[in-house]
């Protein structure tokens, strides 16, 4: 075995004493090509803060605190869009997670295998949809469902600051509807991918134990993917914070604080879409960079978090069967 | 607590299958869930768009408000140039990357390669387009369509680049043995034996790249902009289907609403096309290699 490990290695050394030079030039080329990938992450690193510069100099990060955004008075508040953001991603978090987790325990544990493949190939052809496509079908598919729903609930528990204020049907609830059919696909795709990681001795072992699947899915196989689940869900988070046009379309684009899931709202991602052609000021744009820079750094984290859960289960898995 | 009898259980586990069937059922509901809004789509974009859909559509340009019938005939040229330009930019990168990863990739230089091309598609869209825009537009002092593909296939890397390491590397090491045991080199060797051996594969990831782009408005608005007549000069704005989409979406004249509907079920064509033809290219790879 140990032999069949060292073999390619050590042909793959004697490859390039014969190659020499030409191999040398080839294995370059393509460093360089890779190097590109940290270039072009550096490069827009780079722009994005030396170009929010000026609004870094003037307001810090005080921003953050600002509820007013007034580019024609120089007055930028980002509180509005921090808001619009987490609002309607914790809102699509909340409609998509449950329906996902569902989903994906029945594509990789309780579906009949026939079936698997056909449903997971239409669960990703809903995440091939254009934004811009979702948006449009926001607008006039969605809205003007939306719009009696309102009322009807306003009628009923207007009461409550959560369902109160004028029913547009444009506002925080499409936006969050809309994310959560955008999201859904993602977190599925993965979970199912980690819930298949999770290697087969674990289900035995249960089912040797008298468990009925659902137990053993319960108990021990998501013990083990545990954290490759969580993984996926703040990747559809990640997705859901930088969606950009299908939001931008249904959103209303109103840098408003409101309780009400009815009141339009805007987003860091839609505020970018929506002024960063118009912006004029040097200040105005140097904020809007600014948020483009926010958006960037939380992406970051994001994801790598995301990465590392993910790959924390894959990984383990790695050494047990898989089915 | 009373002692276990034989009813109690029998009841249990009554009780016990009655959890695991309605388990069952709520995963099949929850599938429904996820797929029923797909449904939805498609049936609203075909039924919307199938009425804008004329031979106009293809072959026309815009008219102004007011004027019924036009096209979007330079929309159309233009997603595909766009498409074209950002595989200029993203597949050389991508592909050459790739190889890299999966050839010599065991240093931490590559796992750094492998980790900013993760970040990168993370990124949002419209954050990619803004990075463009500061570093093609602006010294340029136009919007072009250089700088739209440019986005655009900086989108296309992280896809690109994972895909074809995966590939690569999942060509059998005889291969490489037999090539190099009859003295060709490592680079010919990757070049001739190994990349042939793994084309569909590659070529699936570009599709799945493309079609993930060909539908990218928000990076397009910033970098290739839009026009109402006929571009074909890579330095200057560039109009295109998903720009088109949203700007024709939220006016309110019927007839450009209208055209909106018929270029998203272009659109969704295309997609869905790119979509189905890389799953049918993996399908027969990993049938091979599994």
């Amino acid at each position: 075995m140990e032999a069949a490990v060292d073999q390619p290695r050590s042909l793959k050394r004697r490859g390039i004493f014969a190659g020499g030079f030409e191999d040398r030039v080839f294995k370059w080329t393509t460093l360089l090509f890779a190097a590109c990938v940290i270039a072009i992450i550096g490069s827009l690193a780079y722009l994005l803060v030396a170009d929010s510069w000026p609004a870094i100099r003037r307001f810090s990060w005080g921003f953050l605190s600002g509820r007013t955004w007034d580019p024609v008075h120089d007055v930028f508040g980002w509180l509005p869009f921090v808001y619009g953001t987490v609002v309607s991603s914790a809102l699509a978090l909340l409609l998509a997670v449950p329906i996902s987790l569902g989903a994906a325990v029945f594509l990789a544990e309780l579906a009949p295998p026939w079936l698997r493949s056909p449903l997971s190939f239409l669960v990703e052809l809903l995440a091939a949809v254009p934004s811009v496509v979702y948006g449009i079908w926001g607008i006039f598919v969605l809205v003007p469902v939306l719009r009696p729903l309102e009322i009807w609930l306003g009628m009923h528990l207007g009461t409550v600051p959560l369902f109160s204020g004028a029913p547009y049907g444009i506002g925080m609830l499409a936006a969050g509807l809309i994310l959560a059919v955008m999201v859904l696909p993602i977190i599925t795709a993965v979970s199912r991918d980690v819930l298949r990681a999770v290697p087969v001795s674990q289900r035995e072992a249960a089912y040797a134990l008298g468990a009925t699947r659902w137990e053993a899915i319960r108990g021990p196989v998501f013990r083990y993917a545990r954290a490759g689940v969580l993984g996926a869900i703040i990747l559809g988070l990640g997705r859901a914070l930088g969606e950009t046009m299908a939001v931008t379309m249904v959103i209303g684009n109103t840098p408003s604080i409101s309780a009400s899931v009815f009141a339009p709202a805007d987003t860091m991602a839609s505020v970018l879409a929506n002024q960063f052609m118009e912006a004029t000021g040097r200040l105005h744009r140097a904020a809007l960079m600014e948020i483009a820079l926010l958006l960037f750094l939380v992406t970051i984290v994001i994801n790598a978090v995301a990465r590392l859960l993910i790959w924390s289960v894959a990984r383990g898995a790695q050494g047990g069967v898989r089915e | 607590m009373s002692l276990p009898t034989a009813r109690g259980a029998a009841l249990r586990h009554v009780r016990r299958r009655a959890v695991n069937g309605l388990m069952w059922g709520w995963g099949v509901v929850c599938v429904l869930a996820a797929v029923i809004p797909l449904g939805f789509v498609l049936y609203y974009v075909i039924a919307q768009g199938a009425s804008g859909i004329n031979l106009d559509f293809f072959t026309q340009l815009p008219k102004p408000v007011g004027e019924p019938g036009g096209g979007m005939a330079n929309a159309i040229v233009g997603s595909l140039i766009l498409v074209g330009l950002a595989s200029l930019v993203g597949l050389p990168i991508g592909i050459l990357g790739g190889i890299y990863l999966a050839e010599f990739g065991t240093n931490r230089f590559a796992w750094t390669v492998r980790f900013f091309a993760d970040v990168l598609s993370g990124v949002p869209s419209i954050v990619i387009g803004i990075f463009i825009w500061a570093m093609v537009v602006v010294p340029t002092h136009t919007l072009s369509a250089l700088a739209g593909g440019a986005a655009l296939g900086v989108m296309m890397i992280p896809t690109v680049v994972r895909t074809t390491e995966e590939l690569v590397r999942l060509v059998p090491v005889s291969l490489r043995e037999a090539s190099l045991s009859l003295g060709a080199t490592h680079w010919r060797t990757v070049l001739k034996i190994v990349l042939v051996a793994a084309k569909g594969g590659i070529v699936t990831g570009v599709l799945l790249a493309v079609s993930r782009i060909a539908g990218e408005a928000a990076p397009l608005l910033l970098t290739a902009g839009s026009n109402q007549f006929w571009s074909t000069h890579i330095n200057q704005p560039m109009p295109s289907l998903p720009v088109q989409i949203f700007t024709y979406a939220i006016q309110p004249y019927e007839d450009w609403q209208r055209q909106a509907w018929a270029a998203a079920l272009v659109l969704v064509s295309l997609v869905f096309v790119l979509s189905v033809a890389a799953r049918y290219v993996t399908r027969g790879r990993f049938r091979m290699v599994r």
